[in-house]
């Protein structure tokens, strides 16, 4: 492994949470590691990836109004053309990531292996592992044709870690041309809108609260996010209450939602459903509350209350109220 | 104003089994639509009606000549359907899927094309938006809200924290998340109606398309290995009798939660 690029997505200069993981992970490829970014405010995240060993940036600056997909991937494909190409290009599971590896995988005729929850170089070979069927079996596969091999990764597949003060690097930034990207690139952003929030993020927090279709209606979930506030811990919903809009999708865990890592996941009117899994199974410690004795959700629980969560929760809270 | 929609037909077993030889999904038994796909079909279906015409055309990649799936999508309105179905795809990736839906399309010169964010059996996420890139069209994914006018497209499009509003002429990929419309049921007339409606069977070599670009040649990756991995243990089990929260506390308490 010679070389490994990253996606660094990133917000005012703050690399998104899973570019230092994926950084971290190159770097134990024992490959030279150099990442991509655009967008507003770009060269700011030069600092922070070169504590995490970074030797190269590569800046797009800001693409205006445009969707990242058919910018980046261009930019990416131009440059790949003109240097000598990376073994690999890892890329973040985020909204924009997946656009963006689709892109550039049709672009450079390349095949994109998705839903990485692990990577392997020994012996100079560059395997990847794919969680299937909920969790219950690892695959291990690898590409058999050109470089670079493109990966989407999972989220908190790989712990974050600054490099040793040896390795850190003041990192050489290089100003990228985006070429033009014709009619591929008509899609324009009118407005953004962020979902309000307080307490801590959800794929950050120490405690998680969630709530499923056992709620039974909408005005329920406020049970979750009040649990959630007094344990000082974020909420979190099953894909069938955010489908329903009882919460926002900001709040979804699981396969198409966040993956979580809190030290305790309580489930409440959650059945197990194994795409809900698979965003929780790292948890720490998992409470669920459920009213059906078989639900899946038992079978991985460490405390598994059978009851009615409409029931339980709100004496839970009167509980820890009353401790205050 | 006429509609594409990618229906993916998946295997109806649960669970999935893997190939022992190939390490691919068994897709041979029987297959259905993809329940994310019924939300493209739907949308499809309300955006000809708002535009007061036009037709819904299902595009389809699937082993052994299935229908079933289709017909679902044809019983709630669809006008037709194109499956391509041929034992050389046998092994393809989301990249040689997205070369022959991209050729399918291509064909029919629609305005929009839909399909889910992901499907339940790959979940990959990217057929779609590798489409638009082979046709060389905008695409937007994950679309929650989407209305037409003008001939350009206004899609609230989901974000990690909440949402951005997007615009785009057309024609144009957009990808929609479960949710986004209620799928209609089909009437008994629909289903007596879907048994007459045309599916279109096409194979790689009539759609233009080399052979070494889709299937397991296309693919250009291979499964090394597959291993089980150890499972969580269930633990204690409280029935609730008016008391349990009072476990929960304690739990919490060990943890220093509490
Ligand atoms: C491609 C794809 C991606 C997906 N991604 C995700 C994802 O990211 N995240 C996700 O969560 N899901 C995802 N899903 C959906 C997933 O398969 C399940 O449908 C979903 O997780 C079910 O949500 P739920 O547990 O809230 O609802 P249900 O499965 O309906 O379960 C409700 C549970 O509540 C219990 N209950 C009912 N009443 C009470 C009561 N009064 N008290 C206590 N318990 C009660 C029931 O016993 C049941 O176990 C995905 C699906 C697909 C196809
Ligand atoms: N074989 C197929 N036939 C038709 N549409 C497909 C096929 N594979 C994927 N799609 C479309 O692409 C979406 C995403 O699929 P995937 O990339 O497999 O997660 C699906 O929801 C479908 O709309």
């Amino acid at each position: 492994m010679d070389k490994t690029w990253v996606l660094a997505e990133q917000r005012d200069g703050t690399p998104a949470g899973i570019v230092l993981e994926l950084v971290t992970a190159a770097r134990g490829f024992g490959s030279v590691v150099e990442a991509v970014t655009w967008g507003p405010g770009g060269a700011g995240a030069a600092a922070v990836l070169g504590r995490y060993g970074v030797t190269k940036l590569y800046n797009l600056g800001d693409i205006g109004e445009s969707l990242p997909g058919p910018k980046v991937a261009a930019a990416i494909a131009a440059q790949l053309a003109a240097e000598s190409r990376p073994d690999a290009i890892l890329i973040g599971a985020t909204h924009d990531g997946r656009d963006i590896a689709a892109r550039l995988s049709a672009r450079l005729d390349l095949p994109v292996l998705a839903n990485v929850v692990g990577m392997d170089a020994s012996g100079g070979r560059l395997t990847s592992e794919h969680s299937i069927f909920g969790g219950s079996t690892v695959v291990r596969a690898e590409f058999t044709g050109a470089v670079p091999g493109l990966f989407i990764v999972q989220a908190k597949s790989f712990a974050a870690e600054a490099a040793e003060a040896a390795e850190q690097r003041s990192l050489e930034i290089v100003e990228v041309e985006v070429p033009d990207t014709g009619p591929s690139d008509a899609a324009r952003v009118v407005t953004r809108h962020e979902e309000e929030h307080s307490g801590p993020k959800l794929d950050e927090a120490t405690v998680v609260v969630s709530g499923g279709r056992g709620l039974g209606s909408p005005g329920n979930y406020a049970l979750i996010t009040e649990l959630a506030q007094l344990l000082n811990g974020a909420p979190g919903a099953s894909r069938a209450v955010v489908d329903a809009g009882w919460a926002p999708y900001a709040f979804q865990v699981g396969q198409t939602g966040k993956t979580v890592k809190p030290v305790v996941y309580i489930a409440c009117g959650i059945s197990g459903a194994t795409l809900h899994v698979v965003g929780m199974r790292a948890a720490q410690y998992i409470i669920a509350v459920n009213k059906d004795r078989e639900a899946p959700i038992f079978a991985i629980a460490d405390l598994g209350v059978v009851g009615d969560v409409t029931k339980v929760i709100p004496r839970l809270i009167e509980a820890i109220r009353a401790r205050r | 104003m006429n509609v594409a929609v990618c229906v993916k037909q998946i295997p109806d077993s649960e669970p999935p089994a893997l190939d022992p030889q190939h390490h691919t999904l068994v897709r041979d038994g029987k297959l259905v639509m993809d329940e994310s796909d019924s939300f493209g079909v739907e949308m499809g279906l309300q955006l000809v009606e708002a535009a007061g015409g036009g037709e819904v055309v299902l595009v389809s990649m699937a082993p052994c000549g299935e229908t079933r799936g289709l017909r679902t999508a044809l019983a709630t309105g669809a006008a037709k359907a194109i499956l391509v179905s041929d034992p050389v795809l046998a092994g393809s990736d989301a990249l040689g899927t997205a070369k022959v839906l991209a050729a399918v399309i291509r064909r029919l010169g629609p305005d929009l094309v839909l399909a889910g964010t992901e499907s339940t059996d790959g979940y990959t996420g990217t057929t779609p938006v590798q489409v638009a890139e082979l046709l060389g069209w905008p695409s937007v994914s994950f679309a929650r809200h989407v209305e037409i006018s003008h001939r350009a497209l206004r899609v609230k499009r989901q974000t990690e924290t909440g949402y951005e509003e997007v615009t785009c002429p057309l024609p144009a990929v957009v990808t929609v998340t479960a949710g986004v419309v209620e799928p209609r049921y089909p009437s008994f007339k629909g289903l007596a109606a879907a048994k007459s409606k045309p599916v279109e069977e096409l194979t790689v070599v009539e759609l233009g398309l080399d052979p070494s670009q889709v299937g397991f040649s296309g693919a250009r990756q291979q499964v090394i290995s597959v291993r089980a991995v150890k499972a969580r243990e269930a633990g204690e089990i409280v029935v609730d009798a008016g008391e349990a929260h009072e476990r929960v506390i304690s739990f919490l308490e060990q943890l220093k939660i509490l």
